[in-house]
């Protein structure tokens, strides 16, 4: 009997090659394309009065310099808004090469092209460009003033104003018995795969075709952005994701400049270019999130139930809003997390300043919004002298609730509706898991031996699986080998194999003839791309729907051959065969063959399918009418509405009385994606999500000066965490299916990063007795903290 | 001299990777890391940050790892260099290259080549480490994917399929980690 | 990230080294382990024209354990001394502090004595040379010289060393009997360079302190010696503690930067001695 494979930790089929050198990584490819190097802006806000290549020229290996004057046609027009919104009344994208203005240090300026990088990066040494600094706009404080703006056309630097509201706000706090203010701030991170991005692409002249790799999140957006830009139809680009080395998210935007300007340069040259990003280059040019501050009014019963919640939200948006504002979206809507508040009201602004610009990075505005309600519902308690877990269960979202409509609606325009979760259960197993009702009598313990440890909590909720749609496609080969394509592209999740654990379960074969690709749009042409958790829900389902079509074809071709009903028969290991009669069976491959008549044959499985083989009827055509040859199935999924995952996580914190050092000493995480369809990969996914979440807490920020320059741009000064900062993350799971899907899957590759931020503040605020209300924070912040705070008080809500 | 319109003297570059001879002519500024991966075709070896602090580029120099793009390769004439294509085969991999596979010790697999080649060679002169120990050997690497958690226990998975290498390997330690590596 | 072009020097004596020294004067740089160098030639914040690449020198690769002194050629790596048993013996604060630098892959390949030339104030290296009173063995043009750890440093990233002159090997000084050395620091992450470092060496006769000195990472300009001797007091048993964390506050001058300010460097070095104290007399 086969076991299922859904739910089993099975061995990643991708892993025997990627561990011994195999994997193809953009910079694998192509050793005789030309070099793409950039000359970029070293301002943060200025105008260009002159370009000088002449120095360059001479460069020994040289292949081309252009600037934006040289770029024609769409080329040279600005790069697309990809998600437009009313809200977004000033959007602003950039260009491929600068026009006449730069608005973040690192804004690419020249395009220099040469037989390898070095003689790049010599000719682009050797570009003189002139210009006129203008004052530049750093920092929401700044943004928010406008005393100065980023760009003529959006007044007061804003880009966007929006504002949602659920009840009379303002009617509810002015009844509640209890009210609070909290000021918050958030720093920025980045995403920083170990890949940056990269693009490749070969101009077949005669075919006048173009091929292009991209290190990208999403294949078929490229394809079509470059086809637009390019002036070629859609049929003559090709583009591939070959094996990406992270994404996080950043490389979901697109088309990036050099996504353009390197396939337009190698179809002008008709020789093939790549670019690879370099380190620095990924610090400067390609997206950082996480910024905002956030003013936060409460009101509440004394019972710690939230009657109002007031939201003003500053979001900065960096210099251009290519990806719309869909981060500050997502942080007004999933701040409610698991909660109910009586009335709720987000209001927030998304602003421009001279700095690398904004767009999703992992969890994607969820960890500012669970930042501020978290950090809300610790003041919450501490205003009323009541347990942090009790008064965050008090304002749950029951099961028995659920589906449980907000009355917002969400970053795909739908209406925010939670589908699944039992969150008074996972607050169950969190308590458990840390010991939550221990803590108490620790801490004492500590104290008495003059060590400071606090205990904070986090809890989420997390809008996964976002359609509109994907798509899965399965052709079965007379050997028996199941080709599997999905549009979507794969970073690092394993795709190969989940979707080959779907496809062996659908279809009763061995996970080991099921071969999978993704981000390939040779082999699916439709497809959006991975990011938002959507993945697994999103191309595992059409998968799933995709193989129960093909497993109905040749069930129906079987049936014929074996002069029975379809219904009797099932498929196992491979093997059609006849329920309760196991002899009577033929292989997979067998009715692949039969699905396809023939008129050549080429070899033994041809032989037996071509229409001299005998056994076809004459009277009826070789393929029946509403029947198409081959055992192929492609369907699409496409829900009306996010899957809602959630989790909640709790940490032990130790901070050092005197140096104010801080330590994780235990980071549990209780988590429900829904059915898993193999735990070890979704514990990875959380590991990787706590270890960048814990980044983003205690160590990640982007460090800019007034000037726009930023100075931690390497791996020295932006403190990414190695192993030894990364606290044993102890998991538990809870699996609460979604009633939305066919297999009742949710979404697990951000879930990991969310609350950290929210979790580590709320444990040192629990170690230090005052409140904590600026992320991350470092050693010496905590320090100064202290000095502010000379006499440690109980109470750590402000008054309202 | 070299100057912006003469071209660069070259070098013929002998090296020894993975017990195979390669000679290849470049300039004196050619990094180890390009060398390997562009004149020789070797993209085992990834770059990730080309300053020498995330790990990805590490290979072993007579044994011993080091950045490869801390390195010329006019500088590694007269070196054995090791890179992860010499530590196994998809149909022979390394001890350190299985208890990846089994542990889900990676994850898009770009830092891989440098956390195997770094915990080779620690393996040899620590054959059997703690967890602590473990976690240790692994943080001049950095990863952004797996957390580490499985990275560690890949480490001491390899640990234990080198020790029974002659008697055959284990069955996979089925408890997390944490049964090596419990928290305080 | 590529290093613009140079040309490449790979002599084999010191004296072959020296003469095309002098002959590219102020536009040659000398290569030994190169961790630090070659990042800054990636990055063009420097592009010397000529690299005098040393690692094919002869006899510049061996440790020598003296009656005075640990002596370290130029092309030693950290991890070759750190594993030397025999230095360790002699001068336990080379390991002490060989620990801290960066992580093994780096300190495969770096050198010793190429972090001294360096001369990073928050390198690990030259607080353990001041603090040694170590010496230089220079080798120029103009012949050899002795140059002593307080007249080596003279800035950050700032040596004595003429632009002609070889560092070939480094003597650092051994301790009196009855000293006991430590070395302690704080980075953000493993292996970072360190927010603030102390290396410590007190000296001590039936329980009574002779002397009690300090060095320091990060928290001043060049690595100067702190002599402790008079605030920690004579007993061992009850070392004046906020006597030290005062003149160690009194004489560091740590800058503020993105990863700390000036005074937490100061109160971190303050308290990072404090504890070294302790741990090295509770011993």
């Amino acid at each position: 009997m086969t076991t299922r494979q859904f739910g089993q930790p099975i061995k990643r089929k991708e892993d025997p090659r990627l561990v011994t050198g195999g994997g193809r990584f953009l910079d694998d490819l192509g050793h005789t394309a030309y070099a793409a190097a950039f000359v970029r802006s070293p301002h943060a806000h200025a105008r260009i009065l002159d370009i000088d290549v002449t120095g360059a020229l001479d460069v020994p290996g040289l292949i081309g310099i252009w600037t934006h004057e040289d770029l024609p046609g769409k080329v040279g027009e600005p790069l697309p808004l990809l998600i437009p919104h009313p809200s977004l009344t000033a959007p602003v994208t950039g260009y491929c090469l600068a026009p006449d203005e730069v608005n973040h240090v690192g804004e690419a300026v020249v395009m220099v092209v040469a037989v390898d990088r070095y003689a790049a990066e010599d000719a682009c040494g050797l570009v003189r460009v002139d210009y006129d600094v203008l004052p530049p706009v750093v920092g929401l404080e700044n943004a928010r003033a406008a005393t100065d703006l980023v760009h003529d056309s959006a007044p007061g630097n804003v880009a966007a104003h929006l504002v949602q509201e659920v009840g009379d706000v303002d009617i509810a706090m002015a009844a509640a018995p209890n009210r609070l203010t909290l000021d918050l701030q958030i720093e920025r991170s980045m995403c920083s795969p170990m890949e940056g991005k990269g693009v490749y692409a070969v101009w077949d002249a005669d075919d006048e075709h173009l091929r292009l790799w991209s290190s990208t999140q999403t294949t078929t957006g490229v394809r079509a952005a470059v086809a637009a830009k390019l002036d070629l139809p859609l049929a003559k680009v090709d583009c591939i994701a070959p094996d990406v080395g992270g994404g996080f998210g950043v490389k979901i935007v697109h088309p990036w400049p050099e996504e353009v300007l390197v396939p337009w340069t190698a179809r002008l040259l008709g020789h093939d270019v790549k670019w690879t990003e370099d380190r620095r280059e990924h610090f400067v040019s390609s997206a950082h999130e996480r910024g905002q501050l956030q003013q936060v009014e409460v009101g509440f019963d004394d019972d710690g139930h939230v009657l109002a919640l007031d939201v003003r939200l500053w979001h900065d948006n960096g210099a251009y809003t290519p990806y719309g504002i869909i981060v500050p979206i997502i942080t007004s809507t999933q701040l409610l997390g698991p909660y109910k508040p009586g009335s709720y009201r987000c209001e927030f602004w998304s602003l421009y300043t001279n700095t690398v610009l904004v767009t999703p990075y992992r969890g994607a505005g969820r960890p500012q919004g669970v930042y501020a309600m978290e950090r809300t519902m610790d003041a919450i308690a501490a205003e009323l002298g009541l347990d942090r877990a009790e008064v965050r269960s008090r304002n749950f979202i029951l099961p028995e609730e659920m589906p449980y409509d907000h009355g917002l609606l969400f970053q795909d325009g739908r209406p925010l509706k939670y589908d699944s979760g039992d969150f008074p259960a996972s607050l169950a197993k969190l308590k458990a898991l840390v010991g939550w009702d221990e803590f108490a009598a620790y801490k004492e313990q500590a104290a008495s031996e003059g060590r400071r440890v606090g205990l904070g909590i986090g809890c989420y909720v997390e809008g996964t699986g976002v359609g509109p749609y994907e798509g899965g496609h399965i052709v079965i080969e007379t050997s028996g080998r199941v080709n599997v394509a999905t549009g979507l592209t794969t970073q690092g999740q394993g795709h190969q194999t989940v979707f080959a654990q779907i496809v062996a379960d659908e279809l009763g074969v061995p996970i080991e003839n099921v071969f999978v690709t993704t981000g390939d749009t040779r082999r699916m042409g439709y497809a959006v791309g991975t990011f938002a958790s959507r993945a697994a829900v999103m191309s595992g389902n059409a998968i799933a729907l995709a193989a129960r079509q093909v497993k109905a074809k040749a069930l129906r071709i079987a049936a014929e051959a074996l002069e029975v009903s379809p219904e009797d028969l099932e498929i196992v290991g491979g093997m059609v065969r006849v329920k309760g009669a196991p002899g009577t069976s033929m292989a997979l491959g067998t009715v692949a063959v039969m699905s396809n008549p023939l008129r050549y044959a080429f070899d033994e499985a041809a032989r037996a399918a071509t229409q001299f083989a005998g056994g076809n009827d004459p009277d009826k055509p070789p393929v029946a009418a509403g029947e198409e040859p081959g055992l192929e199935g492609k369907d699409f999924y496409s829900p009306t509405q996010a899957t809602f995952a959630n989790g909640m996580h709790a940490a032990i914190v130790e901070t050092d009385p005197v140096t104010a050092e801080i330590r994780i000493l235990r980071y549990c995480v209780v988590h429900d994606c829904g059915p898993m369809i193999n735990p070890m990969i979704v514990e990875g996914q959380v590991h990787g999500g706590v270890a960048q979440g814990v980044g983003g807490a205690l160590y990640e920020r982007m460090v800019y000066d007034e000037s726009g320059q930023l100075l931690n741009a390497s791996f020295m000064d932006f403190l990414m965490p190695y192993a030894s900062e990364v606290p044993f993350i102890e998991t538990d799971h809870l699996e609460t299916p979604s009633p939305l899907n066919p297999l009742g899957i949710k979404g697990a590759g951000e879930a990991g990063c969310i609350p950290v931020s929210a979790v580590i503040a709320s444990a040192i605020e629990d170690a230090e007795g005052f409140p904590i209300r600026s992320m991350p924070i470092s050693p010496t912040e905590l320090w100064e903290l202290r000095q502010r705070h000379t006499e440690p008080v109980a109470a750590q809500g402000e008054p309202s | 001299m070299t100057g912006p319109d003469v071209p660069e003297p070259l070098h013929e570059v002998t090296v020894s990777v993975n017990g195979v001879r390669h000679t290849a002519t470049v300039p004196a500024r050619r990094l180890l890391s390009d060398f390997l991966r562009h004149d020789l075709a070797l993209t085992g070896t990834h770059v990730g940050c080309e300053h020498g602090v995330c790990g990805a580029c590490t290979i072993l120099v007579d044994g011993a790892p080091m950045r490869s793009c801390l390195m010329f390769a006019v500088q590694a004439r007269a070196h054995e260099l090791t890179t992860v294509e010499g530590l196994g085969t998809i149909d022979a991999m390394g001890p350190v290259q299985q208890a990846f596979s089994e542990c889900h010790g990676l994850q898009c697999g770009f830092c891989t080549p440098g956390f195997i080649t770094t915990i080779t060679a620690y393996l040899e002169e620590n054959p059997d480490p703690t967890a602590e120990e473990a976690r240790d050997a692994i943080s001049g690497n950095l990863c952004r994917c797996t957390g580490y958690q499985n990275i560690v226990k890949s480490v001491l998975r390899a640990a234990e399929i080198r020790a029974s290498a002659d008697l055959g390997a284990p069955p996979l330690i089925d408890a997390d980690a944490r049964a090596g590596e419990a928290p305080p | 990230m590529k290093p613009a072009p140079f040309v490449h020097h790979a002599p084999t004596t010191v004296a072959e080294a020296v003469e095309v020294l002098r002959a590219v004067g102020s536009h040659g740089k000398i290569l030994a382990g190169g961790q630090s160098l070659i990042p800054i030639l990636s990055m063009r914040l420097a592009s010397p024209e000529h690299l005098i690449d040393i690692n094919g020198v002869a006899g510049l690769d061996r440790i020598e354990v003296r009656d005075d002194c640990v002596r370290v050629g130029a092309l030693v790596r950290h991890t070759q001394l750190l594993q030397d048993e025999s230095a360790y013996a002699a001068l336990p604060l080379l390991r002490q502090a060989l620990v801290h630098v960066a992580h093994p892959a780096i300190r495969n390949r770096g050198t010793t004595v190429g972090s001294l030339a360096h001369a990073d104030a928050a390198g690990e290296l030259p607080s353990v040379l001041a603090l040694t009173e170590g010496v230089v063995e220079a080798v120029g043009p103009r012949g050899s010289r002795d140059i002593p750890a307080s007249a080596f440093f003279v800035g950050p990233l700032e040596t004595a060393l003429a632009a002609d002159e070889l560092a070939v090997a480094v003597r650092f000084g051994r301790f009196p009997e009855g000293t006991r050395t430590g070395f302690a620091e704080s980075a953000r992450r493993s292996g970072d360079y360190a927010l603030a470092g102390v290396a410590l060496a007190i000296t001590l006769q039936d329980k009574v302190i002779r002397s009690a000195r300090a060095s320091f990472v990060s928290v001043t300009d060049v690595p100067d010696v702190l002599d402790l001797s008079g605030a920690i007091g004579s007993y061992a048993a009850v070392p004046d503690l906020d006597a030290v964390a005062d003149a160690v506050r009194a004489h560091v001058s740590p800058d503020t930067d993105i990863h700390a300010t000036g005074d937490y460097r100061r109160m971190l070095v303050a308290e990072l001695t404090r504890r070294l104290v302790t741990e090295l007399l509770s011993r």
